[in-house]
């Protein structure tokens, strides 16, 4: 198997010792089928055992290894180095999120708003396990199936231009999910949500830029989820002030 | 040190332990709960799984046919009564997990559908697309999160037990973000830290699943049980260990080899049935044991197709057409492009047989609780024992949640029962402390050459050589005393990172003396195993002898000296041990 050697640039942060985050170089014999976690755990068995990322699946479902690779939001298990030329690869924790330490955001930011928008079944009418399923067509599913497989890997806030200049705003994922529980069937919860979600930090912040969905490694397109939310919200103001006897 | 009281810890976040958690939150919300996890609930490897969870609910199906593809399929090594508790409550959990949100794919009328998978009479197996794993693990995590008195520690790497008095009386455990060590009181602990493929060098294991569990309740001398029952998958990407899920051959997919041979039907799973019409409990839907063991007997006989990943046969999923395809398998189809440059579609995938799961665990009762009073385990990291010598496939996403929530219960009525266990804090202190202390010495260690990565590679050539599909004596002596050395030689090993934030090298290094005792574990099991069962084949026992085996291994920890293996009889309530039959001609 060719071999080929690559520079990895990697920012490097350690809050017991760096006043300030720095680059380090390492030359990698790379594989030609590898990924850039493949190079990664390279560095870490053989040239420094030192730098610190986050890695599992290797199979991008479990969203944890995403970084900044040459400034891009990426998936380092599916970002194949057969599609980077050159001789050189800069890799950097995600933008937007403060740095643990290396390769590691803290996530504490969106684990609070992912709770706060409330991403669980509210039913419409509490019914027991013993009376079954409750019946959705395939159609229903459809509806909403695209919002379900979010994997949180945090790509579409470290893309998103509002949220780097405001913290505040709830940001894709997050809002993906709410619109995720509010198209389901089996839900009764929207009004509840929309109490967070109608709030200047909710949809209204988002400029619809769309660079969560470009950069999203499952589809989920958070950018239309948004784009939707505002109208959903808009009908709602409408039916409240001019149709109240419609509203809610 | 900072000290967390609670009434109930759970060590890992995954299906089985978010599922406890919850069971215990609904159950009593005065309760106060610990969900420590090594990473984010979401990253746990439960995400992974893609086939499917099964659970009868169709009118063709029953109880009684759920009960003996399962019991059949592992061989008669399955505790019976439990796999009974199971087989009732799946259904239950299954309709539980889809009022909780699970996106389940659906029949025209809406009902959940069911598709086919392997060594089943009939097609019971719930399915979420091929991500069924995944939208399991985020609809428990996001119901998670209406319960205020679950209370999570992520990102907390558990290192010891702590056991006074006879009982389990917590743990202590490092937060990574700050290096610090927490000592976590509890009168009950829940493990539900998942399995440990990564003691192979190939494997669909994500790099999480070391044993970490397996191996404090190990230390903690709480026996593991089975563990020489490894299942391979037979169809894995050869690059990566990627699997593609048995749901490719319950839609229609078969296996050929170099000749394009549908060579199943030379192993006792014919005869050949047509393309496109899939027979159940034959060809491609025998068990998973059986077709690895038809892989290599294949490479034996020279039928299978050099890679530069090694030799590997073919899943043809071509006949199914890409609507199909695109409806029931779209994750894998972008897998197989991805990262083996093959579109299904139009071409066929080389795959090959790959670690996938272990049978064995911590030793529990139909309860979830094991020998150690205060200790319960659920999930992989546990043997219950409902799988015997070879897990049905869609099982085990069933039985965290079914063994999950027993758990909890479990534990609950435990902690809030008559003996009224209280905790020792002062001894729990001291252990806390110990703990401590031999963090503390491994930053202290002197470098004897030794690295992480060379004792890992090591580990994992070895449980391949000797430990794989087939086994005999000497190569499983070889892997014994090679494991027995590399367990002796890891104290060799010098911390290079001194730094206390979320420092990986010493999880790594945690992590690898977890794996090292399990594999120990694995390897001694199988040597003393003289038979073949199941997932377990002897080149040199090749029947199954009931009369002598028949029962569970136990393997009991003696420190650095080599486990001490022991049996345990099964439990039988209704089947006796027979002939498995995967051969379609008799269905």
């Amino acid at each position: 198997m060719s071999e080929r050697q690559i520079t990895f640039e990697v920012l490097r942060y350690n809050p017991e010792t760096d006043d300030k985050p720095w680059v380090q170089t390492y030359s990698v014999p790379c594989q030609e089928d590898w990924v850039v976690l493949d190079a990664i755990n390279y560095i870490k068995d053989h040239l420094d055992t030192s730098l610190s990322y986050r890695w599992s699946c290797h199979m991008a479902v479990c969203g944890s290894c995403g970084m900044m690779v040459n400034g891009e939001p990426t998936l380092s298990c599916k970002a194949f180095l057969r599609d980077y030329k050159g001789s050189k690869i800069r890799v950097e924790p995600l933008s937007h999120f403060p740095i643990e330490r290396d390769l590691v955001v803290v996530l504490d930011d969106f684990m609070g708003k992912l709770q706060s928008v409330k991403p669980y079944i509210i039913p419409k009418k509490e019914k027991p396990v013993e009376e079954g399923e409750y019946k959705q067509t395939p159609r229903q599913l459809k509806n909403f199936k695209q919002y379900t497989m979010c994997i949180n890997c945090m790509l579409c806030y470290a893309a998103c231009p509002q949220y780097g200049l405001n913290d505040d705003f709830i940001g894709p994922a997050a809002l993906a999910l709410t619109h995720r529980y509010n198209l389901d069937s089996r839900d009764g919860g929207r009004s509840q949500r929309q109490e967070v979600v109608a709030q200047h930090e909710g949809v209204w912040e988002c400029s619809f830029v769309g660079a969560c969905s470009e950069v999203c490694p499952k589809d989920v397109d958070p950018a239309g989820a948004i784009q939707q939310m505002k109208i959903a919200s808009t009908v709602d103001w409408y039916l409240e002030h001019l149709m109240p006897w419609r509203a809610k | 040190m900072e000290t967390i009281q609670s009434d109930v810890v759970i060590i890992g976040a995954g299906g089985a332990g978010l599922r406890a958690a919850i069971a215990l939150a609904e159950t009593d919300p005065g309760l106060r709960i610990a969900l420590l996890s090594k990473v984010y609930p979401m990253r746990s490897h439960t995400c992974a799984a893609e086939g499917g969870a099964a659970g009868v609910i169709k009118g063709d199906d029953s109880m009684d046919l759920h009960f003996g593809d399962t019991v059949g399929g592992g061989d008669w090594l399955c505790d019976q009564d439990a796999v009974e508790y199971f087989i009732d409550q799946a259904p239950k959990e299954l309709t539980q997990l889809e009022h909780w949100g699970c996106p389940w794919s659906r029949e025209k009328d809406g009902s959940v559908g069911v598709r086919p998978f392997g060594g089943m009479k009939i097609k019971r197996t719930w399915f979420a697309a091929d991500k069924t794993g995944f939208h399991l693990l985020h609809t428990l995590f996001q119901t998670s999160l209406k319960y205020e008195s679950i209370r999570r520690f992520d990102e907390v790497f558990t290192t010891d037990l702590i056991v006074a008095d006879g009982r389990v009386q917590g743990c202590c455990a490092i937060e990574m973000r700050s290096g610090e060590m927490i000592q976590f009181q509890a009168p009950a602990v829940i493990i539900c830290s998942g399995g440990a493929g990564r003691i192979f060098p190939f494997t669909t294991n994500g790099a999480i699943k070391t044993g970490d569990g397996m191996a404090l309740a190990y230390r903690a001398g709480v026996p593991l049980k089975d563990m020489e029952f490894v299942q391979y998958h037979p169809t894995g990407l050869p690059s990566t260990g990627i699997l593609l899920t048995e749901g490719c051959r319950g839609e229609g997919g078969v296996l050929r080899n170099k000749d394009g041979y549908r060579y199943l039907q030379d192993y006792g799973m014919g005869p050949e049935t047509p393309l496109g019409e899939p027979v159940l409990k034959t060809m491609e839907l025998g068990p998973r044991d059986r077709l690895s063991q038809a892989f290599w007997q294949e490479q034996k006989k020279g039928n299978t197709i050099p890679t530069k990943w090694g030799d590997c046969v073919y899943l043809d999923l071509r006949h199914l057409g890409e609507a199909k395809i695109n409806e029931r398998l779209p994750f894998v189809r972008d897998l197989a492009k991805s990262y083996s440059g093959v579109d299904m579609v139009t071409d066929m995938v080389p795959i090959r047989p790959v670690v996938h799961y272990m049978m064995g665990g911590i030793h529990t009762d139909i309860n979830a609780a094991t020998p150690l009073p205060g200790l319960f385990a659920a999930g992989e990291c546990a043997c219950v024992s409902i799988n015997g010598a070879n897990r049905l496939g869609s099982n085990s996403l069933t039985e965290l949640l079914v063994f999950g929530r027993r758990a909890g219960e479990s534990a609950l009525a435990y902690v809030r029962g008559d003996s009224k266990p209280t905790v020792d804090t002062a001894e729990a202190g001291r252990q806390a402390a110990a703990a401590q202390a031999r963090i503390q010495a491994l930053f202290d260690r002197a470098d004897g050459g030794e690295t992480i990565s060379g004792i890992r590679d090591e580990m994992q050539h070895t449980m391949e050589e000797g430990a794989g599909i087939y086994r005999e004596e000497e190569p499983l002596k070889e892997t014994t005393a090679k494991v027995a050395s590399l367990r002796a030689r890891q104290t060799g090993i010098a911390l290079k990172d001194k730094s206390k934030v979320f420092n990986t090298e010493l999880t790594a290094a945690l992590e690898l003396g977890s794996m090292l005792d399990v594999a120990e574990a694995v390897a001694l099991s199988a040597l003393n195993r003289k038979e073949s069962r199941g997932s377990h084949q002897r080149l040199d026992y090749v029947d199954r002898d009931d009369k002598t085996y028949l029962k569970h291994s136990m393997a009991h920890y003696q420190g650095e000296e080599a486990p001490r293996i022991d049996y345990l009889d099964v439990v039988i309530t209704k089947s006796q041990p027979g002939v498995r039959d995967y051969s379609g001609a008799k269905s």
